[in-house]
């Protein structure tokens, strides 16, 4: 009873995940210029529009160069914040890191108001510096919660072993913590380029002509008219969300084999 | 076993130079006093345990030493040099932690030359020595594997070698032993005794396991609430116990209350609340009119024959057989006396009334 119950939930916790992407996602090979079923024919006249179309190449360009700006920035800071408040040496450790996580809570749109109006007087309005500082802010968290979590994985005996074997504090950090925690960073990286690549809300409002991203394309050429070159443009965000992934899987099992191989 | 240690060799006043020296050192967290005013000298060489329950502050002592905490007061000397504000890197010993500590992203041979990479020793002789290590501790073979590819034991004596392998002055051990198994501890136990006489190094172990402090050590520090209560060889600790924690803490102890009625050349007369009197005649120096314990060890105890001055009657209560001795578990009013006999011996105290005697030269006085 209770494991056809499980099996009944899974199913339909699954199907919700998945259904969606599988209805639309077809719907980028479609020859028809309206995004619904049924398709006529099968054709990439949309993968084309996205290739030659100026709004749409651009966009894309634009999601990579903010997304691996975003990526920098935000892992470096994320890192350092994971660092810094690894250990509660710092006053206020708690509250600071609350504030570190609180783009991840805060509505997207109180955010997005927050910076335009700041970015205004600062100057930063409508450009690239100002999409990726926005983007950054919204992928410290994820960076910090990864590293965070691999830091804390790291035994203390083992820092305080490379001490004791004559490493300088800094020595103990390049080649004891931060290769240790390199996992958590990689993970965060990952994490922090997918976020950058699907956001839209505060791009709306930080980001001037010249920086549409793809997602920022699709939502307003969603408004515009609903062509299948949306669903084209989904598949790729999600083709290259899934090679990052896997590539962020992989390392570490190409890792595992090498090291098992070499024993 | 083969080589003689060498500290039996040398000299007694050579060996008891002040190598390592704690000047009233005291460590407090908070309100708690966790080390508390210690003085104390370990020799060149010498292997010393650090042995207490816990909460004693050995360990505390141990990260001290190692430069993990600072003391609150109190100075730290090595080889006549003051060393408590030093950082750990530069202290120049070895540690040994109780999980191995080894780096898991490094292959074994990596771990090793750890601590000379850090020394900056050239990639030849880099190899070259930690080749020696991993020889020191058999395991030469497993040198390209990682870490979680090994057996406890053998992460250990990696450990060990890694500890070793830049010839620090002094080398700590913190419980290293206690995540193996009883038969892999005793031959670890043997194997780091051969290695501190091979390579003459001074170690500071710490362990709440008595035999294993008993086994291993020139001395031991027994510590309890921060404060060492006796620092003596191991056969000073178990045949002469200074005070009740250390009678009952090393090995078993039998304890038998009276007041000290007279003192004379070191030979104690106590009697006994029931009027019984013994004799004692040990280095301890209670004044007539103190509260005392006799401390017997339950090997000392015999019931069988009259083998010593001191002589009381109890009644046994069980029997108990352990193969290559019994212990016999009696009770005279409200105390509670073991004896550990021969086989032999035993069959003559059947019969519920048993006499036991001991040796006066073989008991000791403790504060109760």
């Amino acid at each position: 009873m209770l494991g056809a119950f499980k099996l009944v939930f899974g199913a339909l916790v699954v199907g919700f995940l998945l259904i969606p992407l599988m209805a639309i996602l077809p719907l980028a090979f479609t020859d028809s210029v309206f995004l619904t079923y049924p398709m006529s024919g099968p054709s990439l006249r949309w993968m084309n529009t996205l290739a030659e179309s100026d709004a749409w190449r651009r966009s894309i360009v634009n999601s990579l160069i903010i997304g691996t700006g975003a990526t920098i920035v935000s892992t470096l800071v994320g890192t350092l914040a994971a660092l810094g408040l690894r250990r509660d040496l710092v006053p206020f450790a708690g509250v600071l890191r609350s504030a570190f996580l609180l783009p991840m809570v805060v509505p997207a749109v109180v955010l997005g108001v927050g910076m335009q109006i700041l970015y205004a007087r600062m100057g930063l309005a409508s450009s690239y510096t100002g999409v990726i500082i926005a983007h950054a802010v919204l992928c410290v968290p994820f960076v910090m919660i990864n590293v965070s979590s691999s830091l804390a994985a790291i035994e203390p005996a083992l820092e305080r072993a490379a001490a004791s074997l004559g490493a300088s504090p800094r020595r103990v950090f390049t080649n004891v913590t931060l290769p240790l925690a390199m996992p958590g960073v990689l993970t965060g990286a990952v994490f922090a380029f997918a976020t950058s690549l699907d956001e839209v809300v505060i791009t709306l409002f930080v980001a001037g002509p010249n920086q549409t991203t793809l997602a920022r394309q699709m939502f307003s050429s969603l408004r515009e008219n609903i062509s299948p070159a949306i669903a084209a443009a989904a598949l790729i965000i999600m083709i290259l969300t899934f090679v990052l992934i896997g590539v962020a899987k992989l390392i570490p099992m190409l890792k595992a084999r090498k090291a098992a191989a070499e024993a | 076993m083969a080589a003689p240690r060498r500290a039996a060799v040398r000299p007694k006043a050579d060996r008891m130079q002040s190598f390592i020296h704690f000047e009233s050192v005291s460590k407090n967290f908070g309100a708690a006093k966790v080390v508390d005013e210690l003085d104390f000298h370990v020799g060149k060489e010498e292997f010393v345990s650090l042995l207490g329950p816990s909460g004693s502050g050995k360990t505390t002592l141990l990260m001290m030493l190692a430069g993990f905490e600072r003391p609150s007061s109190g100075a730290i000397h090595l080889d006549g040099r003051r060393i408590e504000h030093l950082p750990p890197y530069k202290r120049e010993m070895g540690v040994v932690f109780q999980n191995y500590a080894l780096f898991p992203h490094m292959t074994i041979a990596e771990n090793v030359a750890f601590p000379l990479k850090m020394r900056g020793v050239g990639a030849a002789e880099r190899e070259s020595r930690t080749l020696k290590a991993l020889e020191l501790v058999q395991l030469a073979h497993l040198r390209e594997r990682k870490p979680s590819q090994l057996s406890g034991g053998q992460q250990q004596r990696i450990a060990l070698s890694r500890a070793l392998v830049y010839e620090p002055k002094v080398v700590l051990m913190d419980e290293p032993l206690s995540a193996l198994d009883k038969q892999l501890r005793e031959h670890m136990q043997l194997e780091i005794r051969e290695l501190h006489r091979k390579l003459g190094l001074t170690v500071i172990f710490v362990t709440h396991d008595q035999s294993e402090a008993l086994t291993m050590s020139d001395r031991i520090a027994v510590l309890n609430h921060g404060k060492i209560e006796q620092f003596d060889t191991p056969t000073g600790l178990y045949d002469r116990p200074r005070t009740r924690f250390v009678a009952e803490f090393i090995g078993e102890t039998n304890l038998l209350p009276g007041t000290v009625e007279s003192s004379r050349d070191g030979e104690k007369t106590i009697r006994m609340a029931d009027g019984t009197g013994l004799t004692c005649r040990d280095a301890s120096d209670f004044s007539p009119g103190a509260s005392v314990m006799v401390s017997v060890r339950p090997e000392m105890m015999h019931v069988a024959g009259a083998a010593g001055e001191n002589r009381i009657e109890a009644t046994l209560d069980d029997c108990v057989y352990h193969g290559d001795h019994v212990r016999l578990h009696m009770h005279r009013g409200d105390i509670r006396l073991v004896a550990k006999a021969h086989r032999r011996d035993a069959q003559a105290a059947m019969g519920g009334a048993v006499g036991v005697s001991f040796r006066s030269d073989e008991c000791t006085l403790v504060a109760p």
